[in-house]
């Protein structure tokens, strides 16, 4: 066995160490001095270069604010544009007695309490020679009444800035969105050379998702002021980029028609272009007007809008989630077909009522007495549930969540705004690792006619159609059709389309039978079909608000409004080549094809007759 | 021979002479570091905008500082190295924990949260690097052989990069040229070091291929700073305009006005340099220099004198570190190096980077007062 010792000499170390010291020294020596020149550069050589860029208030770099882009939609019409704004700016340093100042502007020009209070904590913020504004957005009568008083309130100016305007107000609230004040957070994660000067920045809608193209590249001024802070000349100047303009998909005048339809019913209408994935109609019922959030609403206000019952500043064609109903059975038929559960032949004998064998347990049709024996055409033009429970048991939940998935059931859309919603398509998998529960037979006969846990966006139902409608081509939704910027123009976003492998026959099957549901003797909507020169195809449905007991019997007249069914409708047109599709939803409307159809029926009408015209 | 007693004889012991002794405080050395405490609270008092508020905070920090110099004096070298790698091993978990918690809370993390005080692992692995690697090759002889070069070049690596990760490049920085300074103190060759640094050099594209936009950002801005006046060049713009207009004797203190009127951020932390530049002009900035040197020069001979191996290597690195400290620091403020996240030592406000230095010259003044009086 052999061993090594480490064997030391300690003289070596000693010597080779001392001689690291030394080098040590000498590199900090020479670091040092390195230091050194360069400060003798700083404080010598360019002492009076620096000096003169120093001098008290010499040269101040202040930033150039771009305009923000406009927002238009497909016709040119201007949703988002920006107007001149009169502001009462004060300098706190040019003002003596900035408590007197304050209280007889008060007095002068009737300012509440509150917006006194605003601007203190607003001033802390902001740095010391900065002028803040007290009043924003200053009336006419504000404004020469101050022009007459100027003289006594030095430090105190009026200032002009462009401030955001919305001329539809709560037409489009929801898709266009509004900017408001930058708040702390935002700053926080905000490019800060970027946002140097600006004070407003998107807050929702297509204001937020394309803010970076709708700010622009703010620029800069290098400018000289004397003692009293006044500018005597621009040094340099690099002149800020405004921000793109935006062109959307919407039709706005289309939106006004979907939005008035709507009528007393909360709710929304998407269409969509189906050849282009481009949305036509973007409507959520009730809106708001978006022009208050711009120069800061009133905090009573804001509560107004958050609790009122009706939800106004909820974005419900992208975020709102309702079971589907009966508008879910084309997709559940075309299923059948795809995995031969069925033939377009099948017949099925509808009693009334549904029962798996062996559970005394009875789903039961919307119609009482059935509807006797009827086909898939039948099934969908009449809107009958046994034909589908039996259908959905055939099919299993498995089959039925893959197959509908594709149509983008339970996934996110992929359009350009913010904040969308999932939705939900129920699979087995997916109760047992939110719910920690197995799966039941009657939840799968349920899903069949879009009951259940299922939960879809009224965007996502009228993507599905489009994309049904489009003969199985997968059709993204889209609003921004084209960017334009000072030097180029952008077209919108890339689509990524690809084919459902879905056969075109049993497509067709389909749409046949929605278009039945319309033209149909027995159809669901029959009367948004009479008197137009084109055919439609739709699906009506109805979503349950609340369960009714076993042979219960469901009066709507008894029950309160807020408990009435949902109305849901989906439509394309026309029939022999689809430009169109589209998704209602009124809540507590009670029955689709009286009330959510004829909402379609009137944007579709709109569409394909001023279509007609170009 | 000399002892204890005999010396005794031949320096008759005053009072203090022997409170001195008794507290293993090095004179010098806390003369120097007391005089630098004095610059910063006579410098923070003006950057601060003469906030009180901002001394007494200082002051509470700059004492729990000098506590912990004091205690760790009276600690035998001999623990240090005993527990070397126990604390790096300990650093590095802390480290990882960080790391994970950040992740976790989606966002850069640093510190621990203990309940009664947030304490940040890289602090402490800027000391227990140098002491793992100073124990580790110190169980060799010197000059370091391939192996031993291999694994304190893991050992260097790793906290490093941890640290990078956080991202915390200027701590990073400070823990690598410590690790550094160890090896260059254990004689590694010259040839050797040259080619440490040709590597360096090819490795930057990757570098820079993995950092992060804002760290990008800083050193774009460093090459070209008015590129982007409003933006991060404004920093390095503003901080030679206070320097430069200094000139000579300076503005005076409470004289400069870049600071006063807002013009220089990050004033009283990492930018202090550029006010005391404008307030006392380029005889005090030379004169903060000399005092650093003198800091610095003390520390070495402390290292010279040391009597093993492992003190040796660890009082050297350390001073080294030190030095590094300044010299990234002042760099950046007088634009000569880009803008990474490193305080002046002993003169920024805040931080707990005071503590760490501290606690360094604590290790420095252990190894200096424990020496066993050997014949000559």
């Amino acid at each position: 066995m052999s061993r090594t010792y480490i064997i030391k000499d300690n003289s070596v170390e000693n010597r080779l160490f001392l001689n690291r010291i030394i080098v040590a020294f000498v590199i900090i020596l020479l670091l040092t001095s390195a230091l050194i020149v360069r400060l003798v550069y700083l404080q010598i050589v360019g002492h009076e270069h620096y000096s003169s860029l120093a001098k008290d208030n010499s040269i101040k770099i202040k930033p150039l604010v771009p305009t923000r882009g406009m927002i238009y939609d497909r016709n040119g019409k201007i949703l988002a544009e920006n107007m001149p704004s009169y502001s009462l700016e004060l300098i706190p340093e040019q003002i003596k007695d900035l408590d007197d100042t304050l209280k007889r502007l008060q007095k002068l020009l009737n300012i509440p309490d509150e917006k006194i209070q605003q601007y203190h904590k607003q001033r802390k913020r902001e740095k010391r020679f900065a002028s803040t504004p007290l009043l924003m957005n200053m009336t006419e009568e504000e404004l020469a009444k101050f022009a007459v008083a100027r003289p006594f309130f030095p430090g105190v100016d009026i200032q002009v800035h462009l401030a955001r305007h919305y001329p539809y107000a709560d037409l489009a609230s929801h898709v266009v969105g509004y900017v408001g004040r930058i708040n702390e957070t935002e700053l926080k994660t905000l490019p800060v050379a970027e946002y140097q000067g600006s004070s407003h920045i998107g807050k929702i809608g297509i204001e937020s998702s394309y803010e970076a193209q709708l700010h622009g590249k703010t620029g800069y001024a290098e400018i000289e002021t004397n003692a009293q802070a006044r500018a005597i000349r621009t040094v340099n100047a690099v002149e800020p980029t405004p921000g793109a303009n935006l062109y959307l998909t919407l039709d706005i005048d289309l939106q006004k028609t979907a939005y008035d339809a709507l009528d007393i019913y909360n709710g929304a209408v998407v269409a969509i272009d189906v050849k282009t994935g481009g949305v036509l109609v973007f409507a959520s019922r009730p809106g708001f007007d978006p022009n208050p959030f711009v120069v800061g609403i009133s905090n009573g206000a804001y509560q107004a809008l958050n609790s009122s019952d009706s939800r106004p500043l909820y974005n419900r064609a992208l975020r709102g989630l309702y079971p589907p109903g009966s508008t879910l059975k084309p997709f559940v038929g075309l299923a059948g077909l795809e995995y031969n559960a069925i033939g377009t032949q099948h017949r099925i004998f509808c009693p009334g009522f549904y029962q798996l064998p062996g559970v005394s347990h009875r789903y039961r049709d919307w119609k009482k007495w059935g509807h006797g024996s009827v086909n898939l055409n039948d099934a969908i033009m009449q809107s009958c549930d046994v034909y589908f429970y039996s259908l959905a048991s055939a099919l299993g939940i498995d089959n039925m969540h893959d197959f509908l998935q594709q149509f983008g059931f339970g996934e996110k859309t992929g359009i350009d705004l913010v904040g969308e919603k999932a939705g939900l398509m129920p699979s087995r998998d997916w109760k047992r690792r939110q719910r920690n529960q197995s799966w039941y037979p009657g939840e799968t006969i349920i899903t069949g006619i879009g009951q259940g846990f299922t939960q879809v966006t009224p965007l996502q139902l009228a993507r599905a159609m489009a994309t049904l409608a489009n003969k199985g081509n997968i059709v993204t939704p889209f609003l921004v059709d084209k960017i334009v910027n000072a030097d180029s123009t952008t077209h919108g976003p890339e689509i990524h389309k690809g084919t459902l492998p879905v056969k075109q026959e049993n497509i067709n099957s389909i749409l046949t039978a929605m278009v039945n549901v319309v033209h149909g003797e027995r159809g669901t909507a029959k009367i948004i079909g009479r008197n137009i020169s084109y055919q439609i195809g739709g699906k009506t449905g109805t979503a349950q608000v609340f369960n009714i007991k076993q042979d219960a019997k469901y009066n709507e007249n008894e029950i309160e409004f807020k408990l009435r069914d949902h109305a849901l409708f989906i439509a394309f047109a026309p029939a022999d080549d689809p430009k169109i599709a589209v998704a209602v939803i009124a809540e507590n409307g009670g029955h689709g094809g009286s009330v959510a159809a004829p909402i379609a029926g009137k944007v579709i009408k709109q569409y394909l007759e001023s279509d007609n015209e170009n | 021979m000399r002892t204890e007693t005999r010396r005794e004889q031949f320096e008759p012991p005053s009072a203090l002479g022997n409170l001195l002794r008794k507290l293993h405080i090095d004179v010098p050395l806390f003369i120097t570091l007391s005089l630098a405490a004095m610059v910063s609270f006579v410098i923070l008092y003006s950057a601060g905008s003469q906030n009180m508020g901002v001394l007494v905070r200082q002051a509470a920090r700059v004492g729990l500082a000098f506590g912990l110099m004091t205690l760790l004096a009276h600690v035998n070298p001999y623990q240090f190295k005993r527990y070397s790698a126990v604390l790096f091993s300990l650093g590095i978990l802390l480290l990882i924990a960080v790391l994970i918690m950040g992740q976790i809370g989606k966002g850069a993390q640093r510190w621990l949260d203990l309940g009664f005080f947030r304490f940040q692992p890289s602090e402490m692995i800027k000391i227990t690097t140098p002491m793992m690697i100073a124990w580790y090759l110190s169980e060799h002889s010197l000059p370091p052989k391939w192996k031993q070069l291999c694994i304190a070049a893991v050992l260097i690596v790793v906290p490093t990069l941890l640290i990078a990760k956080q991202p915390d490049l200027g701590t990073a920085l400070l823990v690598a040229s410590s690790g550094a300074g160890v090896l260059f103190f254990a004689g590694l060759s010259w040839l050797f070091i040259l080619a440490i640094i040709a590597i360096l050099a090819s490795l930057a594209p990757i570098v820079w291929h993995l950092m992060h936009d804002y760290q990008r950002d800083r050193v774009l801005t460093f090459l070209n700073p008015e590129a982007d006046p409003m933006g991060r060049g404004y920093h390095i713009i503003q901080s030679k305009i206070a320097i430069g207009s200094g000139g000579i004797y300076g503005k005076g203190w409470l004289g400069s006005t870049q600071s006063e009127l807002d013009f220089l951020p990050e004033s009283s932390t990492d930018f202090i340099f550029a006010v005391f530049a404008e307030e006392f002009g380029l005889f005090g900035c030379v004169g903060l220099l000399i005092l650093y040197l003198l800091i610095i020069g003390r520390c070495l001979y402390i290292a010279s004198q040391a009597q093993d191996t492992y003190s040796r290597l660890l009082a050297g690195s350390l001073s080294f570190t030190f030095f590094v400290y300044v010299f990234v620091n002042i760099g950046m403020v007088i634009g000569i190096l880009p803008v990474v996240g490193v305080p002046l030592p002993l003169i920024s406000y805040g931080g707990t980077s005071i503590v760490t230095l501290l606690a360094g010259f604590g290790i420095l003044m252990s190894i200096h007062t424990h020496r066993k009086l050997l014949p000559n």
